[in-house]
């Protein structure tokens, strides 16, 4: 064969072998066709680990109850029994080790997600008692008034 | 043409077109769940009562916290949309920063920072419908991830692999849902997990976890005492885009025809 065809064919054949051999350093073992076959199933198994392995961040009202039992009872006595200590208290991760203190969102805004009327006749939220935020004391926090732990009116502080 | 070729080729065709009709069947949940041909124990589903949600939207931040995505980028990994169909039939819907802060206004956002109040009225049916991953049998943003970075667990969860993901995009086009999107830190495809580093620990999912309505529930729907599958079983119980034959897992109920 004359040499202006074979040395080319050698450069591919050598670059062949070179990329095969980086693929056979670079592509990790555990990566291949797994349980769901090719179509679905073709990935690195190492990575499954990873999102198992994810920070849990929201522990539960159970997580609470027990060293905050006071707030726990007198909560559960009321229509905010339903809300998770956390959906106000933040996310309590690794409490009391970190962080040592939940910052509370007090803000107007929390309590209109449920609490601004909307007149909605074929969800739930037309059943929850609901304000005007523009009319009903705007620019003043909810907190000053209503006791989010006894929040109905009798409960005024 | 003799016999032989003629019933040789009789035999061709039949056998071509009975294949079809197969891959064009619908999968119920029922299926699903009598399916014993993989040894997996678990298929995470969800069910979403649409009823029972306001549209507080403390789904959507508490998945936004536990998930690590960030808080003021317009991304999440679910979201709460609101549907409002006026006595003239016109449907309005819009989900204001995916409703992580809830729905506080009755005025609907038409985006490009216009917005439209509708009278009491004038309201025929309004509504709230929480939306997430569909972890569907069949995900289409899995067959086209070139590089295997996207993939099915056995128990019917997709994951991303952001070590392997190279921000192509296509899974991001290729979802139906519109699940899909670049996380604006690691630059690579995100999407709901059903929390997967909390179910495989026994934990609900962040966001059933802090809806105080019980509109979100997990369940796993090779388990016949689950009552979530107790639920997907004997009740009326819709799915988002049937016919684009992904068979999705999360069911609703009151899932409503402009709901898409």
């Amino acid at each position: 064969m004359k040499s202006h065809i074979y040395r080319p064919l050698l450069v591919v054949a050598g670059l062949v072998c070179i990329i095969l051999m980086a693929r056979f350093f670079y592509v990790p073992k555990d990566f291949g066709v797994h349980g769901r076959g090719y179509m679905y199933g073709w990935y690195r198994e190492d990575n499954i680990k990873f999102w198992e392995d994810f920070k849990v961040k929201y522990q539960g009202t159970e997580y609470c109850k027990d060293c905050h039992s006071d707030k726990y009872e007198s909560i559960m006595t009321t229509p905010h029994a339903i809300i998770p200590c956390e959906d106000c208290h933040g996310p309590a991760v690794d409490h009391p080790s970190e962080p040592p203190k939940l910052a509370i969102d007090k803000s107007r805004g929390l309590c209109l997600r449920c609490h601004s009327s909307l007149p909605y006749p074929t969800s739930g939220r037309s059943q929850i008692r609901g304000i005007d935020p523009e009319t009903h004391n705007p620019d003043v926090e909810c907190v000053m008034c209503h006791n989010p732990h006894k929040p109905s009116l009798e409960g005024l502080k | 043409m003799n016999r032989r070729d003629f019933l040789k080729n009789t035999a061709m065709v039949l056998g071509g077109l009975s294949l079809p009709l197969t891959a064009f069947k619908i999968l119920t949940p029922k299926e699903i769940f009598a399916s014993t041909g993989d040894k997996a124990k678990t298929r995470w589903v969800f069910l979403v009562d649409t009823y029972k949600c306001v549209g507080c939207g403390m789904c959507v931040k508490a998945c936004k916290l536990e998930n690590e995505i960030p808080y003021d980028a317009n991304v999440t990994r679910t979201w709460v949309e609101r549907y409002v169909i006026t006595k003239e039939g016109k449907t309005f819907a819009d989900t204001p920063k995916g409703a992580r802060d809830g729905f506080t206004t009755s005025k609907i956002d038409l985006g490009e920072g216009k917005f439209q109040d509708i009278k009491k009225d004038d309201i025929d049916k309004a509504f709230f419908v929480p939306k997430l991953c569909n972890q569907c049998e069949n995900p289409p943003c899995v067959q086209v991830c070139p590089v295997g970075a996207t993939y099915q667990t056995d128990d019917g969860i997709v994951l991303v692999d952001r070590k392997w993901c190279i921000g192509c995009g296509y899974c991001i086009m290729g979802c139906p849902y519109g699940v899909r999107f670049f996380h604006p830190v690691y630059h690579t495809a995100e999407k709901c997990n059903f929390c997967y580093h909390r179910i495989t620990k026994g934990l609900k999912t962040a966001c059933v976890l802090a809806c105080p309505f019980g509109a979100r529930q997990i369940g796993n729907i090779k388990d016949p005492n689950d009552p979530v599958t107790k639920v997907i079983m004997t009740e009326r119980v819709g799915i988002l885009k049937e016919e684009y034959g992904t068979k999705p897992q999360v069911y609703y109920l009151g899932l409503d025809r402009e709901v898409k």
